[in-house]
């Protein structure tokens, strides 16, 4: 294998730096011409990843349609901490109606621009977990059903955490929140069947569904822009960390998206018409603790009589979406990448992670590649 | 021109007359037939442009309707009871946003008990949703406030909700005067939104709003609908130069001259409530009526200038506020506050029960003999013997189980349980 060994420009990551790609390959975020759409001054807590999620979301899809976007946004912190009267941060034109009808809402945006012959204006509806999975999701389901042409975006953080962090449908077992304390027998919230809306979506063939996390912006912005190709109804599943409700440090909210797609927590992929089409592989396995001991909301399983029971149920979840989604990279695949912290047999080497600062660019290039860079 | 034509059906006609650009909207009795009906134009091309949006909720139909008026879309969609508390939190946004959405309502009962029958607990319902509500007393009537509620909602980028009644308008079959599609054009200009969501010059529409201007906004709202009190006459003063009939309006009187008995009402049951009154008058009875024709914005004054000289009144609304009493009649006290009269609310027509010409007989003659108690809450037709077991019922003490199964066993109409 060949292999050339840069610096990163971002140490302790796993994404190469701007810098050092052409400027083709650059991030939109790189970008002088980037869009702004969600510009500064909104007032997000710090390392707010739904702040990044919709902004990397957005520009792309701005990118992606000459600036010619309408969104429609469900209740929620990204409408809140966007909109505190009378100032906005939104610099495209924006919506905001109720918690549980932005699918909706868009799906009549759509219809507006349709009559009036204006198909070169595209339509995103956006909403965090609550809006999608639980209040939103019937509304959602009827747009995918339908096949309005609306790319709808989740940013899951997990909770309701613009209520004060209660649990949400897409809360996962054993995490604390106001509602799910760690009291009683059974610790945090409930291993339940889980509502995997991507998965969801995909039931229901529309045309193009994928997830994603903000620890990789490129492969999110590839997505959007995949997404932008496509009419009728697509939908993204950005997984955004969420420092506040998370009780995680405002600087690991890259580090924790990273992660839950490194343990299998969170499988990072693409599906056209009901069938996947591209899975990012896992470069360097993780075991789940390394993801959940950065976070309050898993502390009561590593007290002083550790959950170990829990921990090994999280673990098999993480390890089931491991094998359902194929998402070891083979040798030839980066799977031996310099710095690989945990035995690919099962064995999982619990050390913490280290910055490092090697890393061979062409297996990450062709990695990338085959991520979002297949036949198009 | 006269058709003969059922009333939901002179509905959907009056409705794509006004060039509605998107339509949104769930089934619910008794609203089906005016929604299958614009359905059909649509699907044949008799409506177009226009996208009729098949949603899955009433909920969704009232959102979609919010993204498309937002958008710039001229926009409709029609509902009924359950249907209407279900879209209840996207009516207010509607409203609170400034969407000139207009929407029928064939008003029906809510559950429960489910009923599918007439009545306007629907619309008093959500009568503070910042809507107007215009009540249609005929077909006709409900073909023309739609041409005018178009104009009305787009003049002062409000919402507007016609209320007629369900089944007994929407699935009545009259002769009905249809415009012409150069009357209407004429009437109702093309649709120029207030605010709309355009890449070439972004707004930001649904900013949240704290308490230092909370109010204002609210406040702005409101006079909105105190400027709808204006323009509601002047639009069917318009209505009546072009189209040569008198519809719409904020109060309507008929007989009220002289009367010193004034009956009140909404909607279709003012026409038995006119037969009624008629032979009152061959009587000699000083009666008359006064139809409310606009609930919301309420108008105030003219509702007090038109009761101003009754010594008594008899408020017939089809629906209550259970636990307190008659909200038209509540509304009907504000208007008359200073005054002598006395009123009287009676509570009719429920779920779809008849308002017959003898009841109405009936309950004016105990009214006009000053037999009807007031500061009481009446019900017209009440089966008291009904009424009265249910309540034995419950002082035993015994679990006496749901009242309406409990009702219809003792009338035989199900079988008596089994254990």
């Amino acid at each position: 294998m060949v292999e050339q060994r840069i610096k990163h420009y971002q140490t302790g990551t796993f994404v190469v730096g701007n810098r050092l790609l052409d400027p083709e390959q650059r991030s939109i975020q790189a970008r002088m011409e980037r869009s702004n759409t969600l510009t500064s001054g909104h007032r997000a807590c710090q390392g707010c990843g739904e702040a990044l999620g919709a902004r990397y979301t957005l520009d792309a899809a701005m990118r992606a349609t000459g600036g010619k976007l309408i969104a429609a946004n469900a209740t929620g912190c990204l409408e809140v901490f966007s909109t505190p009267f009378p100032e906005s941060s939104w610099q495209l034109p924006w919506i905001h109606s109720l918690f549980g009808n932005a699918p909706a809402v868009a799906t009549g945006v759509a219809a507006a621009l349709k009559v009036k012959g204006r198909d070169d204006i595209r339509v995103v509806g956006q909403a965090g977990d609550g809006g999608t999975v639980d209040i939103g999701f019937a509304c959602l389901s009827g747009m995918f059903e339908r096949g309005d042409d609306v790319l709808f975006v989740c940013y899951d953080n997990e909770a309701y955490m613009n209520t004060g962090v209660q649990r949400s449908g897409a809360t996962p077992p054993a995490a604390r929140t106001a509602n799910t304390k760690p009291v009683g027998d059974e610790p945090g919230n409930v291993f339940g069947q889980g509502k995997n809306v991507p998965l969801i979506a995909m039931a229901h063939e529309i045309p193009y569904v994928a997830t994603a996390t903000v620890a990789e912006p490129r492969d999110l912005e590839a997505k959007v822009e995949r997404a932008m190709e496509f009419r009728g109804p697509r939908y993204i599943h950005v997984f955004v960390p969420c420092p506040l409700g998370w009780g995680s440090a405002s600087r690991d909210t890259i580090r924790l998206a990273r992660l839950v797609k490194e343990t299998g927590l969170f499988p990072v992929f693409e599906a056209e018409h009901g069938g996947v089409v591209a899975v990012s592989k896992i470069r360097r396995r993780v075991p789940v603790t390394d993801y959940l001991k950065l976070q309050r909301r898993y502390a009561h399983l590593f007290g002083e009589s550790p959950r170990t029971d829990v921990i090994e149920r999280l673990q098999a979840g993480a390890d089931r979406n491991i094998e359902r989604f194929g998402l070891l990279a083979t040798e030839d695949e980066g799977a031996t990448l310099p710095g690989v912290a945990t035995d690919l047999a099962g064995e999982s080497v619990d050390e913490p992670l280290r910055p490092v600062d090697t890393e061979a660019e062409s297996n990450l290039m062709r990695l990338l590649s085959e991520t979002h860079g297949s036949p198009r | 021109m006269l058709e003969q034509l059922e009333g939901s059906q002179a509905v959907a006609k009056a409705v794509a007359l006004c060039r509605p650009e998107v339509i949104s909207a769930y089934p619910i009795s008794p609203q089906t037939h005016i929604v299958e009906g614009l359905s059909d134009l649509v699907r044949t091309g008799e409506l177009e442009p226009c996208e009729y949006l098949m949603v899955e909720s009433e909920f969704a139909a009232m959102s979609a309707c919010i993204g498309a008026s937002a958008a710039g879309a001229r926009t409709y969609t029609a509902t009924a009871s359950q249907g209407l508390l279900y879209m209840a939190e996207a009516l207010f946004n509607a409203s609170g946003l400034g969407l000139p959405i207009v929407m029928t309502l064939a008003n029906r009962a809510i559950g429960a008990p489910i009923n599918i029958w007439n009545d306007h607990s629907d619309s008093m319902s959500q009568r503070d949703s910042g809507w107007i509500q215009l009540y249609a007393e005929s077909n006709q009537e409900a073909v023309d406030l739609h041409v005018q509620a178009f104009r009305l909602a787009e003049e002062l980028s409000l919402p507007v909700m016609v209320c007629m009644d369900g089944f007994i308008l929407t699935h009545a079959h009259e002769e009905v005067d249809l415009p012409t599609q150069e009357q209407v054009d004429a009437f109702l200009p093309a649709f120029v939104p207030r605010q709309v969501l355009d890449p070439a010059e972004p707004v930001t529409i649904g900013a949240m709003v704290g308490p230092e201007a909370f109010t204002e906004v609210k406040y702005l709202m409101h006079a909105k609908q105190v400027l709808a009190l204006d323009s509601i006459p002047e639009i069917g003063a318009d209505f009546s130069r072009a189209f040569g009939r008198d519809s719409g309006g904020l109060v309507r009187t008929y007989r009220a001259e002289d009367a010193e008995t004034i009956v009140v009402a909404l909607g279709s049951v003012l026409g038995t409530i006119e037969d009624v009154v008629d032979e009152l008058r061959e009587q000699g009875v000083k009666i008359g009526v006064v139809a409310i024709k606009c609930f919301r914005p309420y108008p105030l004054d003219d509702v007090r200038e038109a009761l101003r000289d009754a010594q008594r009144i008899v408020v017939i609304e089809k629906a209550f506020a259970v636990g307190a009493g008659g909200i038209v009649g509540q509304n009907i006290r504000l208007a008359l506050s200073g005054l002598e009269s006395r009123v009287h609310d009676v509570v009719a027509g429920l779920g779809g029960r008849p308002i017959t010409k003898r009841s109405l007989h009936a309950l004016l003659a105990d009214a006009l003999a000053d037999r009807l108690e007031p500061g009481r809450l009446h019900f017209l037709d009440l089966k008291r013997d009904v009424v009265e077991r249910e309540l034995e019922r419950l002082r035993d003490g015994r679990r006496p189980g749901p009242h309406a199964e409990s009702i219809l066993r003792d009338q035989g109409i199900v079988a008596a349980r089994s254990h």
